[in-house]
């Protein structure tokens, strides 16, 4: 029998050990000699109370849902991609060489190819390791880990060496061309007399994420795909036992999560800047592994996650643009959050399951 | 009367919702060989582990020789001069059989007047009792049988008056066996306390002075083992009358099946571990593959799952089969009419964390027949589960539970629905009631018996001479990856095969007179 009742496991876990890191950073927040209550008005003000707010923090939203489903994928299939930076870098090449060579008619094929071409950048990228801990050992983190730096700086190279558009002083790639423009939330919300999401960076892109998660769902708990992975993933003895190739649920689920890392730069690239720059990826592929942590490798609670973090994205931006609280601690507050929903998850568990234990207990 | 060696009262010990002891009591008269005896589940582990001080009792009392005593952690255990034999021993490997024996116990910081001490009172405890074992050999050197006798100089080197020995005879031979229940005879003899916690009901009659019988975390009974019977002690451990002998007619062999060439398997680590092995299985027939366990049944059982690579011939209703490579999976293997109850159901035949449902179709998730377009019919499957958890009865009868979450029996039940029910021309069957209680047994031989009479051909896999001799239609034994002996099964008994099991082909000494003197090997004359 289970222990506790699986809407504990899923919400109150997590509320737990969200509540636990709000205190601690509140402490935080005080011992620097500020107002916690405060801070967190603003930050709550900032990303959530304006439709702009929302604006952006849809928008990191949807870089963290593509690389925390990455991640998650991986994950069930016992790999630990931690390489989701790199796969995303190489996902923007994919995008840029996509958007700038290919005459797209309009953005609705242009966002299809673009994703096709961040899919296939990713998932080549991610084919490497997969191919290196499948066939020859090496471990997965270590070389997922090294290939993020490989692609920093093949990035960097091509920006410099090829990309650059002759005479342009920064390393990034020409813009891209209008026909590939990607509406924004305030291109597509905004009535005339009313302007939603001025000036945020959310686009339609936000949508191919849900249709990801969505994606993501069906495969993992409606295909035999996902049926083997899972398996593989739980028992390798077992996988062997029932036919199930090693190599090849290894190669398919790092292809897949590397795809989907990768399609993160059609939200940034495309989306956003609307050409290929250095270090569009900004540590998202990295929140991605909180996302999957704490959205227990489910890709609805990599959905609620991956917002989570865009708030905390978007309201510490805020914090740091009207207070005098560095930006860094927000990095301690995302800390503080990975700490206790992931790292530190039996502190709550145990004592929780023994409560519902107790609570069966007394009822029977 | 003198006091008892151990008396428990009231022993109460609740994990979670789950009622593990419930208010036992038991009184273990010194010098005497005590018999716990249940079904898995039924509690003699947490009641042993109570005594022993890894858990701690909700309630009771403990008295050793009629003190009250508190056992709050092991130190505390064997200061009461209770020791423990683990089923799975508690040695390290790379370590001397000296080493092993004072680690824990060591005099001092200076660990050489320690092993001084230690080899003095080694010698004095293997003259006492007739436990001899080269204190300066490597564990990992030593049989099995030998590194039991390790453990159970360790106890006594700490003292123990009381061993509590966890299913000791497991892992040993029918002769380690033996020789184990000689050292215990002597050590009774000695006057110490013996508690020997055992599934088997004939080491139980055989050894033992008094038993228990434990159901359900309660003690249902407590009786002379001179006054009792088998069939009355399984009745008292399951609840019901339960049928001990397979009930099945003879068999009637026919085609040739599964036809075995010069199989060789080789390990991982480069060991040859199937030497050159042939062997057939006939349609209607079950072939019982008896050996200690380590002598390479199961690899040759992973080669015919699919899970191994092997070279020779294997013909499967006389087509070849690969052995390597491509096409030498479990998928291939199905497909060629295999199906396989491995012999760890925890590790390969189930994927625990998945729902009972989703297991059912484990190994058959390419079957179009549960596909539905791209998808899985899960809708379906979840059906068909319900309706062979129904029909294996499987309890409890809920497709949603994690396999993880079912008891050993009805683990199995699972997977033997799952292979039986794909009609398989062969059925490789693994230690089928290995940590199955004896309710469960009898059902799954069942099974497998009705099986072989639709005309399916078994090949039987079981470390356990029991089942072998009761199941099997011919028994071929396996020794350090030979074929040692092959026998009717109705036509041997245990004596025999147990030196087949050693290595010793010479069986006319112990082998059943009539039906003639059957020692060459291989091949039963093939009839039409």
């Amino acid at each position: 029998m289970d222990k506790m009742p699986k809407w504990a496991d899923i919400v109150l876990i997590p509320l737990i050990s969200l509540l636990l890191a709000a205190f601690f950073s509140a402490l935080v927040i005080l011992a620097i000699g500020e107002n916690p209550i405060e801070a967190l008005k603003l930050m709550v003000d900032g990303a959530l109370m304006r439709s702009s707010g929302w604006g952006y923090t849809l928008y990191y939203a949807t870089n963290f849902i593509f690389t925390g489903l990455a991640v998650s994928v991986a994950f069930h299939a016992r790999l630990f991609n931690i390489g989701g930076e790199g796969q995303a870098m190489l996902g923007g090449l994919g995008v840029a060489l996509c958007c700038l060579y290919v005459p797209w008619p309009h953005w609705s094929l242009a966002i299809l190819g673009a994703s096709v071409g961040a899919a296939l950048f990713g998932a080549l990228w991610a084919l490497i390791p997969a191919y290196l801990q499948a066939k020859r050992g090496s471990h997965i983190v270590i070389t997922t880990i090294m290939f993020n730096f490989i692609a920093a700086a093949i990035l960097n190279y091509v920006l410099v060496e090829l990309l650059r558009p002759v005479g342009a002083m920064d390393p990034a790639s020409a813009k891209f061309p209008d026909a590939t423009h990607l509406p924004s939330f305030q291109d597509m919300f905004s009535t005339e007399s009313n302007k939603m999401f001025r000036g945020a960076p959310a686009n339609v892109t936000f949508f191919l994420a849900l249709a990801a998660s969505v994606f993501v769902w069906l495969l993992m708990w409606r295909t035999k795909l996902g049926y083997q992975i899972r398996a593989f993933g739980h028992s390798e003895s077992g996988a062997l036992y029932a036919g199930i190739n090693p190599v090849r649920i290894t190669v398919i689920a790092m292809l897949i999560s590397g795809a989907l890392a990768g399609m993160m730069s059609v939200n940034t690239t495309m989306g956003e800047s609307e050409r290929l720059i250095l270090n569009s990826t900004e540590g998202a592929g990295f929140i991605g592994i909180a996302v999957a942590l704490m959205g227990r490798n489910h890709p609805f609670g990599v959905l609620l996650a991956a917002i989570l973090f865009g708030f905390l994205y978007q309201g510490g931006a805020e914090l740091a643009l009207w207070t005098s609280i560095p930006r860094e601690l927000i990095v301690v507050i995302q800390a503080l959050v990975i700490l206790f929903t992931g790292a530190l998850d039996n502190m709550v568990r145990e004592p929780l399951e023994k409560l519902f234990i107790a609570m069966r207990r007394r009822n029977a | 009367m003198t006091a008892p060696a151990i008396e428990l009262k009231g022993i109460s010990k609740a994990f979670g919702p789950v009622q593990a002891n419930k208010d036992i009591s038991i009184s273990v008269q010194p010098g005497t060989i005590h018999g716990i005896i249940g079904e898995n589940g039924a509690g003699k582990s947490t009641l042993m582990s109570i005594l022993y001080g890894f858990y701690k009792a909700d309630a009771g009392e403990i008295f050793i020789k009629g003190q009250k005593t508190l056992i709050p952690d092991s130190q505390a255990a064997i200061r009461a001069g209770i020791g423990m034999v683990f089923q799975h021993f508690k040695l390290v490997e790379n370590f001397t059989v000296l080493e092993n024996i004072i680690l824990g116990a060591e005099d001092g910081a200076m660990l050489n007047s320690s092993l001084g001490n230690a080899r003095k009172e080694l010698k004095h405890l293997a003259e006492e009792y007739g436990l001899n074992v080269d204190p300066d050999e490597v564990i990992e050197n030593l049989s099995v049988g030998h590194q039991q006798r390790v453990e159970i100089l360790k106890a006594l080197y700490r003292k123990a008056e009381i061993l509590i020995l966890d299913e000791p005879t497991g892992v040993l031979t029918p002769a380690e066996a033996d020789q184990l229940f000689r050292i215990l005879d002597r050590l009774r003899e000695e006057g110490k306390t013996i508690i020997l916690i055992t599934h088997k009901l004939r080491e139980i009659m055989e050894y033992t002075d008094t038993v228990s019988v434990m159901r359900r975390g309660e003690m249902t009974a407590t009786v002379k083992t001179a006054e009792t019977s088998p069939e009355h002690l399984a009745e008292l451990m399951v609840g019901r009358k339960v049928l001990l002998r397979v009930d099945k007619k003879p068999a009637e062999p026919g085609a040739t099946v599964l036809d075995i060439k010069g199989l060789r398997v080789v390990d991982e680590a480069g060991v040859e571990r199937v030497k050159g092995i042939d062997l057939t299985v006939r349609a209607g027939e079950i072939v019982g593959i008896a050996g200690v366990a380590g002598n390479g049944q199961s690899e040759l059982l992973e080669v015919l799952g699919g899970f191994a690579d092997g070279t020779g011939t294997i013909t499967m209703n006389g087509a070849e089969i690969p052995l390597s490579g491509h096409g030498a999976d479990g998928q291939a293997r199905r497909a060629a009419g295999i199906s396989h109850v491995p012999e760890d159901r925890q590790r390969e035949g189930l994927i625990m964390e998945f729902a009972a449902w989703e297991n059912t179709v484990f190994g058959y998730h390419h079957s179009p027949e549960i596909q539905n377009g791209l998808l899985m019919d899960n809708k379906g499957i979840y059906t068909e589960a319900e309706a062979k958890m129904q029909r294996f009865d499987v309890r409890p009868p809920d497709p949603k539970l994690a396999a993880k979450n079912f008891s050993g029996g009805n683990q199995q039940k699972i997977v033997l629905a799952r292979e039986i029910e794909r009609n398989p021309d062969l059925l490789l069957i693994g230690q089928p009631t290995r940590g199955v209680d004896i309710g469960a047994i009898e059902f799954i031989h069942q099974q497998v018996v009705n099986l072989r009479d639709q005309g399916k051909a078994i090949l039987l896999v079981s470390v356990e001479l029991e089942e072998i001799l009761s199941l099997a239609d011919r028994v071929v034994v396996m020794f350090d990856g030979h074929i040692t002996g092959e026998r009717d099964a109705a036509q041997t008994n245990e004596k025999e095969l147990g030196l087949l099991m050693a290595g010793i082909t010479d069986t006319s000494a112990v082998a059943n007179g009539n039906g003639g003197n059957d020692t060459t090997q291989q091949e039963v004359p093939a009839d039409g």
